[in-house]
This record gives C-alpha cells, sequence and structure tokens, in this order.
C-alpha cells in the first residue's frame, strides 16, 4: 500500500513537473520566436528549474530530463543564430551564468559552451575544461549525473579529437582525454555517493535505482574508447591507470563490477593484451564482496575469442607472456577474495584454461599446472555438493577434451585425475560420461594397456560403484551409460596382438568390479574384443605363432572362459549361452576342438541347468542349432554327442509349435553343403517325419481344445524345408513326398473347419511362387522342380 | 529641461542646460517612480553651462538678485528636516533689476570639489544639485534645481590580496574558502573555491550572498541597515569531504556601489559577502567576509 503511494505520488509529481516544463518552454519558444535573448534566458532557466526536484526516482527524473534535453536543442540553435546575428558568444557565455540557480545556470552554461566550442572563438579545451570544472556545482548526485551526461552529450563531436574540426595545437587529444576522465571520475563519485545517502532501509531500492543510472557512467567509457587520439600507448600511459584508479578508490561493489567490466567490453582486445598487467593487478584490489570471477573470466573470453580470430595476433600473447600474468592475477585474487565460493575459483580457472587452450595449444604444461592449481584449491576439503561447482568443474574437465579431441591428451595430465576425485559421485559420473562421449564422438583410439588403465581409472564413476548404497533400479540414465561403456570397450585397438591383450586384461580388471548391474552390458563387448583378437591372430600369422608367443588364441580362450563365467553370479543365462556360443564359433576358426566342444558343453550346461523359461529355451535352441550347424572341427563323436542333445532338447520344448519348428532346424545339423562327413539323408528325413507329426498332433489338438483346426502354417514351413533338402538333393526327400505334403496343407485349408489365416495363405502363395520360379529359370535345379506337379 | 515649474504658473520658468549636456553620459534614477536621465559628473570637473530665464508672456519679473549655487547634500531619513551641505558653492548672475523678457546667463563652477558620490540609501541620501534662486520681496522666491550625479573612479588597488580562511564548527564542518581579491571593481567577477575539509552535516545547498551594510549617524545613534542585494546559489547537494566547489559570480548583473566610508561623518556602506550553508533541516551556517568595492574607469 505504502510504496502504491509512492508510485502514485511520484506519477504526480512527474506530470507536475512536465506541466511546469512545458509552460515555461512555451513562453520561451515565444521569446525564441522574438529574438528576445533576455526572456529567453529567462524562461530556460525557469524551465530548468523543474529539473531541481528531489521527488522522482531516477526512472522518472529521466523522462523529465528528456524533455528538458529536447527543449534545450531548440535553445542550442537560438543560441547559434544568436551568434551569427552578431551577438558575441563569450558575452552569451557570460549572460547564462547570471542565473541565480546553480543547476539551471549549468545547463543553460553547457548549451552556450557547446555554441561557443563550434564558434571556435576559444580553444575547445579551455571551454571544455571550464564546462566540467563548473559542473562541480552540482554535489546531488542524480541531478549531477544527469547534468554531467548532459554535458557528456553536447560535448562528445566537439572534443578536441586528432582529426576533428577542434582540434588545436599540439598534444590536444590528451585535452580531450582530461575532459572526459574528469568527467567519469566526478560521475562515478556521484554514483557511488548515492549509495551512502538516504535512510538505511532504502538501501536496497537505492542499490537497483543505480543499477539504472549506471550506464550514464559507463558511456564516459565508451566515448573514450571512441577518441581516435587514444592509442595504445595513451590508453596505457594515461587512460586505464586513472580509469583504474577511481575504480579501485571508490571502494563500491557495484561500481567497481560495472565498471571493470566495462573497462573489459568497450576497449579494444589489442589494448588489454598489452595492458594485462595492469589490469590484473587492479582486481585484487577489488572489494571482496566484487564479482571478480565474473570480469575475470569475460576478459579471458574476450582475450580467448581474440586469440582465436587469427594465428597472426598470436605472437602477442606470447611477447606479453599472457598466461603467466593471468595465472599470477587469478592466484592473487583467489588469495584476497578469502570468502570467494569454490564455484567462483573453478569458474577462474575454467576460463583461464580456455584461455590456455585457445592461446597454447602447444603447452600442456600449462593445462595441467592449472588443473594442478585447482586441486590445491579442492583438496582437504568434502566431496563437492554445490552444484554450481561441480558445474564449473565438469566444464574446467571438458575442455581439454574439446580443444584436443583427444582423450589421450587428458591422460597426460596428471592432475586430471585428482580434479576428478573432488567430485561427488554424480558430477563424477557426469564428467565420466562427458569423456566416454568425447572419445566416441572423435573416434580416438586409445592403444596401450596403460592409457586404458588410466581412463578406466577416470572414468571409474561408471565401472563401478563408487559408494555402498548402490541401488538397484536399472534407471533409462544407466542403460544408457552403460551402453556407452560398452561402445567404448569396442573403441580400444591396439595393432599389436601383445598389447591388445594386455589391453583386454585391463578392461576385464576394470569392469570385474563392476557388479551384477553392469556386468551383462559391458562383458559382451569385451567378449567380442577378445574373439576378434583371436581371429587376427588367426588371420595373421598361422605359421609363426609358436608357443613361444605370449598371446595365444588359447590364453584367450581360457581369459575367455573366466569372463563369461562372472555372468554366473548374475542369472542372465541366456546371455552366457550366447556368449559360450561365439567363443565355440571362434575356437572352430582356430582349429581348437577341445576348446569348441568345451564352450558348447558350457552352454549346453547352462540350457539344462539356468534356462527354464520356455521362451528364452527356444531362442536359446535355435542359437545352439545354428551355430552347431556352422562347426564344422568336430570328429563324428563329438558332433554325434551335441546333435544328439541339440535334437534331444527340441523334442522337449513345452510348445508344440516350438517343438516342430526346433524339430526341423534340427535337421540342418545332418546335412551341411561344404562338409562331406555330415550327409546324412535319412535323419534329416527322420527330422522333417517327426516336425510333421508334431505338426499333425497340433492340429488335433487345436481341434480338440477349440474345435476347429488350426493353421497350416506349420505344414508350409515344413514343406520349404522339404524343397530345401530336395533342391539341394537329399535323395531320401523324394518328389512324391512333396506332394503329399502339398495335397495335405491344401486339404487343411481348404477344409471346411479351418479358419482363413492370411499368414498362411500369403507364405503358401509365395511358395507356390518359388516353385514356379525355379520351374520357369530351367537348368538342374529347373529340371529337378518340373517333376513337382501342383 | 524643466517642466514642472511650468505647470505651477509661476512668473517665468527656469531653463538650466549644461555646457556639455548632449554628450556627457547620463544614468538613469527612478525619482517618484518615474525614471529620469541625469548626467554624470565626476570629481574636479569644471560644470558650466547656461541658465535662461523666460517671464510668462507680457509679465516682468521683478528681483533682488538671481544666483546658482551647487550644493552637496546628505539628508538623513530619520531627520528628514536637515540637509548636511558639505559642498556649498555661490555664483552670482544678476543684480537687483527686473527681467522682462528672456535672458540667459552663463555659468561654471570651475573644477569644483566633489569627493563623495552621489548615493541613494535606505536610511541615507547624498545627492548634488544645482540650484538657481531668484529672489523676490514678494510672492516668495523662484528656485529651481537641477541634480546631478557624482561618480569617482578610483585606481585599481596596487595590493589586492585574496580572502583565504579556514572556518568551520567542530568535528561537524570544516571549510575553507578563498576569493581571487578583496577589492572588486563594480563589473568584477568573483572567482574562488570552497573546499570542504570535513561534512558531518546533511547539507542541502550554499549560496553566496552579497549585503550591502549602510551605517548612519555616530555614536548612540548608529542606525545599521543591511540589504541583501545578491544571492547566488554555488552548491546543489550535500558534498563529502574532498570536494572543491568553484564560485563565479559576475557583478555586472547587480546595482552595486562603491565602499563608502564614514561619508562626512554621517555614514558609511561597506559590502560583504555571505557564504550560507543551508541543511536539510534548514539551519544555516555562514560566515560574512567584508570586501572592498570600487569604481574603475571604464575605459581604463
Amino acid at each position: 500500500m505504502i510504496s502504491d503511494g509512492v508510485v502514485e505520488d511520484e506519477e504526480k509529481w512527474l506530470s507536475a513537473g512536465i506541466a511546469g516544463l512545458q509552460q515555461n518552454a512555451f513562453y520561451m519558444h515565444r521569446a525564441l520566436d522574438s529574438n528576445n535573448l533576455k526572456d529567453a534566458l529567462k524562461y530556460s532557466a525557469q524551465m530548468l528549474s523543474e529539473l531541481r526536484t528531489s521527488r522522482l526516482s531516477p526512472h522518472k527524473y529521466y523522462e523529465l530530463y528528456m524533455r528538458a534535453f529536447d527543449e534545450l536543442r531548440k535553445l542550442e540553435i537560438f543560441f547559434k543564430e544568436e551568434a551569427t546575428r552578431g551577438c558575441s558568444i563569450v558575452e552569451l557565455y557570460e549572460l547564462v551564468q547570471h542565473a541565480g540557480n546553480i543547476l539551471p545556470r549549468l545547463y543553460l552554461l553547457c548549451t552556450a559552451g557547446s555554441v561557443y566550442i563550434k564558434s571556435k572563438e576559444a580553444p575547445a579545451k579551455d571551454v571544455l575544461k571550464d564546462l566540467v570544472e563548473m559542473c562541480r556545482g552540482i554535489q546531488h548526485p542524480l541531478r549531477g549525473l544527469f547534468l554531467r551526461s548532459y554535458l557528456s552529450q553536447v560535448s562528445r563531436d566537439k572534443l578536441p579529437d586528432i582529426g576533428s574540426e577542434y582540434e588545436g595545437d599540439a598534444d590536444t587529444v590528451i585535452d580531450a582525454v582530461e575532459f572526459v576522465l574528469q568527467n567519469f571520475t566526478e560521475m562515478n563519485k556521484l554514483w557511488v555517493r548515492m549509495q551512502h545517502q538516504g535512510p538505511a532501509r532504502e538501501k536496497d531500492k537505492r542499490g537497483k535505482e543505480r543499477g539504472e543510472l549506471r550506464d550514464l557512467v559507463g558511456k564516459n567509457l565508451h566515448v573514450l574508447s571512441q577518441i581516435e587520439g587514444v592509442d595504445l600507448e595513451m590508453y596505457k600511459e594515461i587512460v586505464l591507470p586513472r580509469v583504474l584508479e577511481q575504480t579501485v578508490n571508490c571502494k563500491d561493489e557495484l561500481a567497481q563490477y560495472y565498471l571493470m567490466d566495462c573497462i573489459i567490453q568497450v576497449f579494444p582486445d589489442e589494448y588489454h593484451l598489452q595492458t594485462l598487467e595492469t589490469l590484473l593487478n587492479a582486481c585484487p584490489q577489488l572489494q571482496a564482496s566484487v564479482d571478480v570471477k565474473t570480469v575475470l573470466s569475460r576478459l579471458m573470453e574476450r582475450l580467448s575469442n581474440y586469440a582465436a580470430s587469427g594465428p597472426e595476433v598470436l605472437h602477442e600473447f606470447f611477447q606479453v607472456e599472457a598466461f603467466a600474468k593471468l595465472n599470477s592475477a587469478i592466484s592473487k585474487v583467489i588469495e584476497a577474495q578469502e570468502n570467494m565460493p569454490i564455484a567462483g575459483v573453478v569458474t577462474l580457472y575454467a576460463s583461464l584454461l580456455t584461455f590456455t587452450l585457445q592461446v597454447h595449444p602447444d603447452r600442456l604444461d600449462y593445462v595441467d599446472q592449472i588443473l594442478g592449481a585447482c586441486v590445491m584449491k579442492l583438496s582437504g576439503r568434502e566431496k563437492l555438493d554445490d552444484s554450481k561447482a561441480t558445474k564449473q568443474i565438469v566444464a574446467l574437465l571438458s575442455a581439454p577434451l574439446e580443444k584436443y579431441k583427444d582423450i589421450d591428451t587428458a591422460l597426460k595430465l596428471s592432475n586430471y585425475p585428482r580434479i576428478m576425485e573432488c567430485l561427488n559421485d554424480g558430477s563424477h559420473k557426469e564428467m565420466a560420461n562427458v569423456i566416454v562421449q568425447n572419445i566416441m564422438k572423435n573416434k580416438t583410439c586409445i592403444s596401450t594397456a596403460e592409457k586404458v588403465d588410466a581412463l578406466f581409472e577416470l572414468i571409474k564413476g561408471l565401472i563401478r560403484d563408487l559408494d555402498g548404497d548402490s541401488h538397484d533400479e536399472l534407471d533409462e540414465d544407466f542403460i544408457e551409460e552403460q551402453n556407452s561403456v560398452a561402445r567404448l570397450i569396442q573403441m580400444l585397438h591396439s595393432d599389436d596382438p601383445d598389447e591388445m591383450l594386455k589391453v583386454i586384461q585391463t578392461v576385464r580388471k576394470h569392469i570385474l568390479t563392476g557388479g551384477r548391474k553392469r556386468l551383462p552390458y559391458t562383458v559382451p563387448p569385451l567378449i567380442f574384443s577378445s574373439l576378434q583378437l583371436v581371429r587376427r591372430l588367426e588371420r595373421q600369422d598361422e605359421s609363426v605363432s609358436g608357443d613361444e608367443a605370449p598371446t595365444t588364441p588359447k590364453k584367450i580362450f581360457q581369459l575367455v572362459t573366466q569372463t563369461i563365467e562372472a555372468l554366473a553370479s548374475i542369472p542372465v543365462p541366456e546371455l552366457a549361452l550366447g556368449l559360450y556360443l561365439q567363443c565355440a564359433e571362434a575356437a572352430n576358426d582356430c582349429d581348437l576342438e577341445p576348446v569348441a566342444y568345451e564352450f558348447f558343453t558350457q552352454a549346453y550346461i547352462l540350457y539344462e541347468e539356468e534356462i527354464t523359461d520356455s521362451k528364452t529355451q527356444v531362442t536359446s535352441i535355435h542359437l545352439i542349432i545354428g551355430t552347431l550347424q556352422r562347426m564344422h572341427i568336430f570328429g563324428v563323436e563329438n558332433r554325434d554327442a551335441l546333435t544328439h542333445k541339440a535334437t534331444g532338447y527340441s523334442a522337449k520344448l513345452l510348445k508344440k509349435p516350438d517343438q516342430c519348428r526346433a524339430v526341423y532346424a534340427c535337421s540342418h545339423l545332418f546335412w551341411l553343403d561344404d562338409h562331406d562327413s555330415i550327409r546324412d539323408g535319412e535323419r534329416v528325413l527322420l527330422c522333417l517325419k517327426r516336425a510333421l507329426r508334431i505338426a499333425n498332433a497340433v492340429q488335433q489338438m487345436t481341434n480338440a481344445t477349440r474345435g476347429s483346426s488350426g493353421s497350416a502354417l506349420l505344414f508350409i514351413e515344413i514343406l520349404n524345408k522339404y524343397l530345401y533338402f530336395y533342391e539341394k538333393g537329399v535323395s531320401q526327400i523324394t518328389v512324391e513326398s512333396i506332394h503329399d505334403l502339398s495335397k495335405l496343407i491344401k486339404n487343411e485349408m481348404h477344409g471346411g473347419s479351418s479358419p482363413s489365416d492370411p499368414a498362411a495363405d500369403a507364405f503358401l502363395a509365395s511358395t507356390l511362387r518359388y516353385i514356379q520360379f525355379q520351374k520357369d529359370k530351367g537348368g538342374a535345379v529347373g529340371d529337378k522342380y518340373m517333376l513337382i506337379t501342383n | 529641461m524643466n517642466y514642472i515649474i511650468g505647470a505651477f504658473k509661476p512668473a517665468c520658468s527656469i531653463t538650466i542646460s549644461l555646457a556639455d549636456g548632449n554628450s556627457r553620459k547620463q544614468v538613469a534614477l527612478k525619482e517618484n517612480g518615474k525614471t529620469v536621465l541625469i548626467p554624470i559628473f565626476h570629481n574636479q570637473e569644471t560644470i558650466s553651462g547656461k541658465i535662461s530665464i523666460e517671464p510668462i508672456l507680457g509679465k516682468k519679473v521683478e528681483h533682488n538678485g538671481i544666483k546658482v549655487e551647487l550644493l552637496g547634500q546628505i539628508e538623513m531619513y530619520f531627520d528628514r528636516s536637515n540637509f548636511y551641505d558639505f559642498t556649498s558653492l555661490v555664483r552670482e548672475l544678476d543684480i537687483p533689476g527686473e527681467i522682462c523678457e528672456r535672458k540667459t546667463f552663463p555659468f561654471e563652477f570651475s573644477t569644483v570639489e566633489m569627493p563623495y558620490e552621489t548615493y541613494n540609501g535606505a536610511n541615507v541620501r547624498l545627492r548634488y544639485v544645482l540650484k538657481v534662486s531668484i529672489c523676490r520681496n514678494y510672492g516668495g522666491g523662484i528656485v529651481e534645481y537641477q541634480d546631478f550625479v557624482v561618480q569617482n573612479y578610483s585606481p585599481p588597488p596596487s595590493i589586492n590580496n585574496s580572502i583565504k580562511m579556514e572556518v568551520g564548527i567542530e568535528d561537524c564542518l570544516h571549510i575553507e574558502f578563498e576569493y581571487n581579491k578583496s577589492k572588486y571593481h563594480l563589473k568584477d567577477v568573483i572567482v574562488g573555491k570552497i573546499y570542504f575539509l570535513l561534512v558531518r552535516i546533511k547539507i542541502k545547498n550554499m549560496d553566496l550572498e552579497i549585503r550591502r551594510r549602510e551605517s548612519t549617524g555616530s555614536g548612540s545613534n548608529t542606525h545599521v541597515e543591511t540589504e541583501t542585494l545578491a544571492k547566488f546559489e554555488l552548491m546543489d547537494g550535500a558534498p563529502v569531504r574532498g570536494e572543491s566547489i568553484p564560485v563565479r559570480l559576475f557583478l555586472s548583473p547587480y546595482e552595486l556601489a562603491p565602499t563608502y566610508s564614514n561619508i562626512n561623518n554621517k555614514f558609511s556602506v561597506k559590502y560583504y559577502l555571505n557564504l550560507v550553508l543551508v541543511d536539510e533541516e534548514d539551519r544555516r551556517y555562514f560566515k560574512q567576509q567584508e570586501i572592498n568595492m570600487y569604481r574603475l574607469s571604464e575605459t581604463s
């Protein structure tokens, strides 16, 4: 309520002020129109008296000021005309000073001064000096700021800059600079003073209001940066020291932060680089509450961008030893500001790091040094829980990765893992993820066991539970992470098999610590990686691989076996089974029959003991059959044992259709095209017939339970097997048997009781189409097909 | 020049015309609400001219003699009846006789001592006047006055020190001020500086006033009248320690006169610069400093 009242009152005062201003402006216009200088001065002074109010907030005061400003433009034009009409500008300059009230007087003086400079009757520098001196009369912060802002505004295009028409004799730029600097200094003093005047309870409000006014002060720095004559030399010798002196001495948090930022933003990067020391030395001298880290970060950001602008500027950085200076400045600031939150410290180092990576990409020692400094700050504390700080650390650690696109480099940094240590588990994981993503994005190849060890140590957050309380639910993030790790494992590669083996051993060491949640994700890629190595060895040197070689397929298989056994503790038998079969196949390729047999045995044991779910059984049996079919190293005995078992398993499946399918799949185990010893047509036929029997049984069961016969799908599938083996030339598969089967299918499909099954119809149709196709193709196979009549 | 006489329709009209009346500088003075232009003279100038007496048509004026007087008078307002003539010079224009027609008499007061300036103050007036009297036995004398103004130039003072002073209230306010001179001519500019050494009060603004202190009479009869002739704002807002505020006050817009000290033992006029600081509770803190005013020859 109270504040509402204040706002309302303020509106009232503002409109009263505007009304007064407009009224006097009206009389002033009349005086201007009738060329009445005396009246013009009188009414303009009265008009400007409205600006003497203390009741308006900066925002509202600005509104009033802008109106006065517009009117003063008209007065200025009038003054110019007066001057051309023969009125002495010097007299005019005196005349405006007769006004009794100081604020109107000084506004008029600035206006007349502007015309005075334009007339060139006096050197610009003298007039400017006088104006800026006289403005000291306004000590009220708000009114003073606006008055000086007006002065700055009217004088902007009249500074005796190099190349300006107001340029005087030698060293005239210095006058322009002095003028702006003085105005700046005074404005800043007023601005700072605002904070300390008035009741303490309105401190926050004042802070806010000051925020609104800051650009008035900052504009001076902008003007300075626009002065042509401010070259590096002058910036270094005069401008910067003076601005910094004011900044440091004003001891005001808001002003220091704003001005430092302003300096950094308005002056060219090149100047910053050349005056780095001066600029940085000011930082520790700022108030402890000033957000120096942001200031420095911005500076480094700008310098980084500057460095990125082209290689030709880099030598400037080397010349001024930018890194050393920034580095020492940062430590000083951190030292000076004891209360700086750790997030701030890390932000600073992160900025420095970005800078270093940009400017000294070749100096890994610098990077390590920064990380080391950071470790110093972080160590001896609790693990960080501050989300801001950890975020910054992640940024800090990501920077080198992004720059070098190569984890190798990061692994060379001795302090890198030490910083990782400081992270809490959550962010450690996050960082590890960043690293892994980076490796994958850049397709970095990590090729030595040592590096792999370091890397896995680094990303241990992903590899194992860091704290005791591991939660059991597998959320999406976790799966995502583990998939990443799996992909990472695939990326590890060394051309040297011995080294590769070491890599695998290292990875194994790490992933085995991962616990039951992770193993299902991490073991398979390791196994495949190992098998890949096995095949590579096999391909590479069948002759050379003597017993002396440290890396032999046998050794690897031992390793692999042990690894898969680790899965046993977690009930993921189907995965282990799949892996065993993969291994068996690899062993097959290496001609290691006993090894392959052992793998199969393991797979069978798993099948028998662990896989109880019927669905899993089905997929597993098909896997077994498929793998077994491809094995060619087994002797007759071994093979018989294995195939026998497989067919046995098939027949014992729970669901009949599954049984049927498994059994006809088994038929392939007895007929291998490229293997003369395995061509047992009898047993093929036996399998198929058995499958047919089961299919029949299925139909009868359906009839019994549903009252109608089921789909003929199974029959069609079996027909396809018949056709396959017929085509392969298995003599036991006769044309007649195919005919019989076709007939059976037709009966089944057109029997009244069977519901139509579109899948079966389509399957049959394409099967028939295939037969027709083979007939049409002709040749030996075509001839065989010609015998089949539909 | 004299219109008033004609209105009363006395026996004759007297016209006083000064020798260089057209070329002489004049000053506008307000008298009875009217602005009249009055010629300016300086000390030791010769005042000469003509006086013509013209009887009303067909009349003749008998007289016991005609004279012209140059009077320097001091008039105290609280003692209106008394004029103190500090200068009185007489020239006989005519011996007793009669005037039948217009008659013109030349006159001259050469190198007249007029050490004091014409002054119109709050309680005192110093004037110079030419008085023409036609003495008659009956019907009273016929008198005509012509005022003129005396202004005296002073050379620029050979010693003109600045005024510099540190003043204050202990632990509350300490300032140091400096005015560039102690003696100013009437169109001068006061330039100076106010330096704040200690500020513990909330100052609202600071003014510089020019005050005129006129003292008349002597002893227990002394009357002092102080007038503020100018009020000029020097500063707006509260300064902090170390601020210095510039002073630049042009004297020309104000109606000032030189400092007069002990004019004919009757009165003195002094000028003061009064520096006034006003705090937020409208308390005034001030320090007054005398300055010496003088009239500088406009040509020099």
